[in-house]
């Protein structure tokens, strides 16, 4: 009997999926033979290799980790909304998993007797649910059972670079060179020369009759079984194996396999019968695969323009859309996507260095700052750069320092112009406190570290991710040394950095609800970088600054490197690099969707799920900030 | 015969109920049922208010049925009209009313020999105590809990925090964060006290084991 608790039950289900495309009346006589379970934190919903229960769970209140406590890997976190324990719906099996209240809990227990004939009967339900129990075994903090799941590393192996030939639609020739059946065979490969192809579609009354190509010549002619005077029909192959006009990479390859041939006719409906429309060749899908990253590097590292380097980021900024279409891995992603991007900032300093009237007059080195830096950005955001160029005699100071600032104020134009907004603090090569002899630089570092104001500490946590993008890497080391070298001298800066890595503002209040900005433009946005990345990046700097480890400036491989250091703290720091990975994937995600930079996140528009994963990294940003707090005794300074 | 004839002739139904209270009760704590009840009533006197509704579900080892739950609407011969604005229960409104009998006698079938748990419990067992007088029975032998006065055990004992003498049902839905939706509806108010009653457990189980004995 309907009663006033099923109908709250109801309620509440009708938001989640699979119950919100069940039928009202469905889901009201589903929800009447819910039980409803309260589970202390803590507390066993099921255990490993228990024997399945009656039930299924819906999460109402609090949340529900599922874990392996074998291997004591976590696979998933349940949230409001999120459904568990479907292995006996699905499979006739004892649980593989344990599942334990990570908080007081409420949870909704769906008979598994009277949900079945509801997802058999609805194919939506049914295929959400597999899905669901499929993606309920994953494991967030292990990337390698994530790559073999989707099948990447094969592709990876085999070719050395990321493929992503499914997604991607084909391009053919449009262009059709046709002739007659009753052509000769010179004639045909006159016009087949003419234009500079490698096949010829032999078409009666507009329809395709066969196709001829450089192999029927070569097989049929040359060896002389027929004279160049004999008409195409006799060598032509047939009938043509046509093609739908819309297939993919994968589809097109697929279907040559399949027929052991090398061109496929594509016509309109696919039919032989159907308007033609255009000829793909292998050739077609070679240069189709051609948009992988080692062809688009060559490709930038011809340019000769920055026009022409403004183009080519356009096919970087497709492949990144592609790779997270494909839900690669974040590190390799990244990694190439950075380097990309890299290569572009070499070419635009290499043509301005070409555009310079004379070759530099020492040597000098090029400094990726800030994100770009760490290798973290992906997408266009502002350009951070320094220069630092070798020691002068006093006299000629002046006259080199202009020399490079002429040439730095060619780069960030010229960076500007592929997609690199200036950057609002003038914190760029082009700007003379940005562009220093290396003895300059040293003085500058040591002021930093003796004297740590605010001001100090800002430009320092900037400073010390640089990277070198073009140049003599000697003087790059120079000024690393110089760093670790200051900082051991003082000590007390790495407090006074520590405490500038707690200043971040929280990510999540009282009850994990996200905090959103007050006023402002960005009113009741969430603040991605300032409440969720920062944290990570600053307490990477501090920790790495303290290892004295040089030469890696990305935050995750800092983690990594980090974890390999202090084993004790092994499994926070690999959890900070996994979050650090996340946000960074989800920040270029919004930032694609809403063509920007990613920064402000509208929480309104995220699914639950995204909520959740966003929720999860708070929890490593949290602990990483107490492990600084504590180690470096920030309090003592705060005092 | 008279007031010396010790065998007063009960309805079956008080018969059936009663005889159910010589079985013994589970000895584990997980295997106890708990009714948790509540009665909106006309108003807060026990021989002239008259009870409205009763809502109640079985709580046992920390799960719910919900198709297991209890709730009947009264109808009233007397109606007292302030008490609607608080509860919103009108004279023969929508509801399916039945008489208060039949009500009472359902409510025993329901409750049988388990624990009943209310908030301020005296007032909802008074009122129903009130009725089977008038039915001519005697009074429910239910064992009883308090949500009112377990949770002040649940509180820590300082001179700083003085308690307070009595703490109502929406207290205790704050302190607890549950949801006060369906409040002031009988069957709303069971659950939310019975979600209470839950969290309640969980912090005097904090502090010593769970037996009936502690309890009381």
């Amino acid at each position: 009997m309907k009663n006033l608790i099923s109908e709250r039950v109801a309620d509440f289900l009708k938001n989640y999926p699979p119950f919100n495309i069940m039928e009202g009346k469905l889901l009201e006589n589903l929800s009447q033979q819910v039980t409803i379970i309260y589970k202390e934190k803590g507390s066993l919903v099921f255990s490993l290799d228990e024997e399945a229960h009656p039930h299924f769970y819906v999460v109402h209140k609090g949340a529900i980790e599922l874990n392996n406590p074998i291997t004591k890997s976590i696979t998933d976190y349940c949230d409001e909304g999120d459904i568990f324990g479907l292995r006996p719906l699905i499979a006739r099996e004892n649980y593989k998993l344990e599942a334990r209240a990570y908080e007081e809990s409420i949870l909704y227990a769906i008979p598994i007797a009277a949900f079945r004939p509801i997802s058999e009967s609805n194919q939506r339900v049914s295929n959400f649910l597999t899905e669901s129990f499929a993606s309920n075994t994953r494991n967030p903090y292990n990337q390698t059972r994530k790559l073999e799941k989707s099948g990447i590393s094969a592709s990876l192996n085999a070719q050395g670079n990321l493929v992503i030939d499914d997604f991607q639609p084909i391009r053919y020739t449009k262009k059709l060179i046709t002739c007659g059946p009753r052509t000769t065979i010179q004639k045909a490969a006159e016009k087949m020369t003419k234009n500079r192809i490698g096949s010829i579609l032999v078409c009666d009354n507009e329809l395709p009759l066969g196709i001829v190509t450089d192999k029927d010549l070569r097989n049929k002619v040359v060896t002389g079984n027929f004279p160049i005077s004999a008409s195409v029909k006799n060598i032509m192959s047939s009938p043509v194996i046509t093609y739908p006009e819309k297939m993919t990479i994968a589809q097109a390859q697929m279907a040559m396999m399949k027929n052991d041939i090398s061109h496929l006719i594509l016509t309109k409906d696919g039919t032989p019968n159907g308007e033609l429309v255009g000829i793909l060749s292998k050739n077609d899908i070679m240069v189709s695969l051609g948009d992988n990253p080692a062809v688009i590097v060559k490709a930038i590292k011809r340019a000769k323009k920055i026009k022409q380097v403004k183009e080519l980021r356009k096919s970087i900024m497709m492949l990144l859309n592609g790779y997270l279409e494909q839900n690669l891995p974040m590190a390799l992603t990244s990694k190439i996507i950075s380097e990309m991007n890299d290569t572009c900032i070499k070419q635009v300093i290499k043509i301005s260095l070409d555009r310079m009237k004379s070759p530099p007059p020492v040597d000098f080195a090029w400094l990726a700052l800030g994100s770009q830096g760490r290798g973290e950005q992906l997408l266009h955001t502002d350009q951070d750069n320094a220069l630092v160029f070798e020691d002068v005699p006093e006299e000629q100071l002046p006259k080199t320092t202009k020399y490079f600032l002429d040439l730095s104020k060619r780069v960030t134009k010229g960076l500007n112009k592929i997609g690199y907004e200036y950057c609002p603090a003038d914190m760029m090569a082009s700007n003379p406190k940005w562009c220093l002899s290396l003895k300059e630089w040293k003085n500058k570092i040591s002021y930093w570290i003796i004297n740590p104001g605010p001001n100090e500490v800002l430009m320092s946590s900037i400073f010390f991710d640089y990277s070198l993008s073009f140049g003599n890497r000697d003087l790059v080391d120079q000024m690393s040394d110089h760093i670790f070298s200051s900082v051991e001298k003082y000590p007390i800066f790495l407090v006074h950095i520590a405490n500038g890595a707690l200043q971040s503002p929280s990510p999540s209040g009282f009850f994990r609800s996200f905090l959103v900005e007050q006023d402002g433009q960005h009113k009741d946005f969430f603040d991605l970088k300032n409440r969720a990345l920062r944290p990570l990046v600053d307490a990477a700097r501090v920790l790495i600054l303290s290892h004295s480890v040089k030469a890696i400036s990305n935050t995750w491989e800092r983690y990594e490197k980090l974890a390999e250091l202090e084993p004790n703290n092994k499994e926070l720091y690999l959890a900070c690099s996994y979050a650090t990975k996340a946000l960074i994937k989800f920040r270029t995600r919004q930032g694609l969707l809403h063509r920007d930079s990613g920064r402000y996140i509208e929480l309104e528009s995220l699914t639950k799920e995204e909520k959740m994963k966003l929720k999860r990294t708070f929890k490593a940003i949290k602990e990483i900030q107490d492990l600084i707090s504590i180690r470096f005794k920030v309090s003592n300074i705060l005092g | 015969m008279g007031i010396f004839d010790r065998s007063i002739k009960y309805p079956d139904y008080w018969q059936e109920y009663a005889d159910l209270f010589k079985q013994s009760v589970p000895k584990e704590f997980n295997e106890l049922t708990f009714v948790v009840l509540d009665t909106e009533t006309t108003g807060f006197d026990k021989t002239d208010d008259r009870i409205l509704s009763i809502g109640a579900l079985k709580l046992k080892g920390q799960s719910i049925q919900v198709d297991g739950v209890f709730d009947v609407y009264i109808a009233q011969n007397t109606f007292k009209k302030d008490s609607v604005p608080i509860h919103g229960i009108l004279n023969n409104s929508q509801q399916d009313c039945i008489s208060e009998e039949e009500a009472i006698q359902k409510f025993l079938k329901y409750a049988a020999n388990h624990i009943i748990v209310a908030h301020h419990a005296g007032f909802d067992i008074g009122m129903i105590n009130s009725a089977l007088k008038r039915m001519g029975l005697p009074k429910l032998k239910n064992t009883y809990l308090d949500t009112g006065v377990l949770y002040k055990k649940t509180l820590i004992k300082s001179y700083l925090v003085q308690p307070k003498d009595h703490y109502s049902l929406d207290d205790l839905a704050e302190k607890f964060s549950i949801s006060k939706k369906d409040r002031h509806t009988a069957l709303g108010d069971a659950y939310i006290t019975a979600l209470a009653f839950l969290k309640i457990l969980v912090k005097i189980k904090e502090k010593k084991e769970l037996s009936l004995k502690n309890l009381k």
